[in-house]
């Protein structure tokens, strides 16, 4: 049977955060917490597979009580399963110790229900990293197709998988057996309406809690802050840069506008020859 | 005993990632920086590499270990990791630095997992500092988080190698030494079955990959301003007449207006190129992180307090759709009376 198993985070909507003018500071309150984009596409693919070949959805994640949320929107997709891992001794946890505490959810619950694809987003954009997908493939020596763009062949009778995957100058299309860790782009899928009952049952689910002791236990010293081995030695903002000259195309005039930009363009050094442009 | 500061030589098709060079630049300075017996090492997989390993030599690479055998003709992650897992536990480097691309993310993060260390991704700023409590310097790997909104100093204490992936473009190429001199030392790893667990069955060009933001001189990006996907027909323009590239902003990609591969910022490209035009675009942190270190970066914005002004050698407040036009016209101008 298919099996997708997803695993998503709940994150800040950065798009949303600004900086206190004053004391330089985040400014956390009313940042609104979002299904990280990427994680949505790739419910998005697992459901899709899912109506085409039958099977189920399980979605997990990491994170405080209020990520319920998020994986209530992902029944709302069509999921089948969510569930929370959360407790107290996971806080504080960098992609490392992350990736031990996804590597065994996922690892109970294959030996139960075993996985045909792992999906994840490709990266979480609070953090950006991009590690906790492969980091999670290599505990459980799984293949890994990370930037993935496209699955295009799904085969159960013979186990593999065939996606496509983006690099920097072309696409590459591999073949890897079940279960395959995927980390998905935008383009993986589009996000789908959501059906009626599966609305109407996302707004009463309640998901499986796991802790730190059951079902499964983990090894307390490979958790959060203390099992981390990166750790943050300082924050900051970013530095200021200082702004330029500005002027205004409704003062000035256009064309007196757009010649004094010229002139100071094709004033610095070696400038012109790289546009094409003598002055 | 010896203070390896490592560096990927990420290849492919036997062409070497600008990134590399400027990693090896990094790794040199690093290594000046703990002053002790420090060396810049190169790290090179592939098949038919050995021009490749001379040239790293070239950029800084005092010593090159190569692995070269035609199934590591292209990467996979699998028998990647594998190779550099195995030359990590012999030679027990201090630093590693990978450019972050796509190959070097994919890469980097499965070595730090199977060799049981910390990676602190996407670095913008590296240096050697002193810790408290700590006998030698640590590496302070410092990258943007939040979407741009914080700047972080990330350390790896207890575990080696400190590893981290660095951006392309945010630091300048090490200067190309003729005379330089270094030993190549073939490692040979064998190949097991274990280590094949997916196949690559063809490659797609792709043209959009085509777009070369990292590394163009002169690059035309248009924002939210531009109203709509026809406005990059404008843009489009004004690059060509530049002979630059076309850039865009996090929100038209989200809109679906351009492809991902335009997209300059935190989530997209870090480039640095002489001339950054940028027209109709605010000026989003998530934005500026990736373009601030353009030589000169002239902004068209309706918005006389638009952010990207705060950064802008030149600015200016006005129509883009009036602006551009004019700035072609006087462009063309100028070439004609050039020629004639």
């Amino acid at each position: 049977m298919f099996h997708a198993l997803v695993s998503i985070k709940q994150v800040p909507d950065t798009t949303n955060i600004r900086i206190d003018p004053e004391t330089n500071n985040l400014i956390r309150q009313g940042v609104p917490t979002i299904l990280n984009p990427y994680d949505a596409h790739a419910v998005a693919a697992a459901v899709e597979w899912k109506r085409k070949l039958g099977g189920k959805v399980t979605i997990i994640t990491m994170g405080p009580p209020a990520a319920v949320t998020s994986l209530r929107e992902c029944i709302e997709m069509g999921a089948d399963r969510g569930i929370l891992i959360s407790a107290r001794q996971f806080a504080g946890a960098d992609t490392w110790a992350t990736s031990y505490v996804l590597a065994e959810v996922v690892k109970a619950i294959h030996e139960k229900d075993p996985i045909t694809l792992l999906l994840f987003g490709k990266q979480a954009i609070d953090g950006d990293t991009a590690q906790v997908g492969p980091g999670v493939a290599v505990r459980l020596d799984l293949p890994v197709v990370t930037y993935a763009v496209k699955i295009r062949e799904v085969n159960m009778e013979e186990g593999y998988v065939i996606t496509e995957r983006k690099t920097e100058n072309r696409n590459e299309v591999i073949k890897s057996a079940f279960p395959t860790a995927i980390t998905c782009e935008k383009d993986i899928a589009e996000i789908p309406y959501a059906s009626l009952p599966d609305l109407v049952y996302s707004l009463r689910y309640e998901p499986e809690v796991w802790t730190a002791e059951s079902p499964i236990v983990f090894d307390p010293a490979q958790l959060g802050l203390k099992g981390s081995p990166t750790t943050v030695f300082k924050t900051g903002t970013p530095e200021k840069h200082t702004a330029g000259e500005i002027i205004n195309a409704a003062e000035l005039g256009l064309d007196e506008t757009v010649k004094t930009a010229l002139d100071k363009i094709l004033g610095v050094e070696g400038m012109a020859s790289i546009l094409g442009v003598q002055k | 005993m010896t203070r390896r500061f490592w560096v990927y030589i990420e290849q492919e098709d036997g062409k070497v990632h600008p990134v590399a060079w400027e990693l090896l630049g990094v790794a040199r300075r690093l290594a000046d920086e703990v002053n002790d017996n420090a060396v810049v090492e190169g790290i090179l997989v592939g098949s038919h590499v050995e021009d490749l390993a001379q040239e790293a030599i070239h950029y800084g690479a005092q010593t090159v270990y190569m692995v070269d055998d035609p199934a590591f003709k292209n990467y996979l992650n699998k028998p990647y990791t594998v190779v550099l897992t195995e030359l990590v536990k012999k030679y027990e480097p201090e630093v590693f630095l990978i450019g972050a691309t796509t190959t070097g993310r994919d890469l980097a993060g499965s070595v730090a997992t199977s060799v049981g260390t910390g990676l602190t991704a996407d670095t913008t700023h590296l240096a050697m500092g002193d810790v408290k409590d700590s006998p030698k310097k640590l590496l302070l790997a410092t990258r943007p988080a939040f979407g741009g909104n914080v700047i972080a100093t990330i350390l790896c204490r207890h575990h080696s190698p400190q590893m981290a992936t660095v951006r392309p473009r945010v630091f300048t190429t090490a200067p190309r030494q003729e005379d330089a001199k270094g030993e190549i030392v073939r490692e040979v790893i064998p190949v097991t079955p274990s280590m094949i667990n997916a196949e690559i069955m063809e490659f797609i060009t792709n043209e959009a990959s085509s777009v070369k933001l990292e590394y163009a001189d002169v690059i035309v990006s248009g924002g939210r301003g531009l109203g709509g996907p026809k406005g990059f027909a404008l843009i489009k323009e004004l690059a060509d007449e530049l002979g630059g590239v076309v850039g865009s902003s996090r929100a038209c990609v989200d809109a679906g207006w351009i492809k991902y591969d335009h997209q300059v910022g935190q989530t997209g490209k870090t480039v640095r190129p002489k001339l950054y035009i940028a027209a109709g675009i605010s000026g989003a942190i998530q934005h500026k992180v990736g373009m601030q270190e353009a030589d000169f970066i002239l902004a068209i914005n309706r918005d006389p307090h638009a952010p990207i002004f705060d950064i802008a050698t030149m600015s200016i407040v006005g129509d883009l759709y009036e602006v551009i036009p004019a700035m072609i016209k006087q462009i063309r101008a100028l070439k004609e009376a050039q020629h004639g």
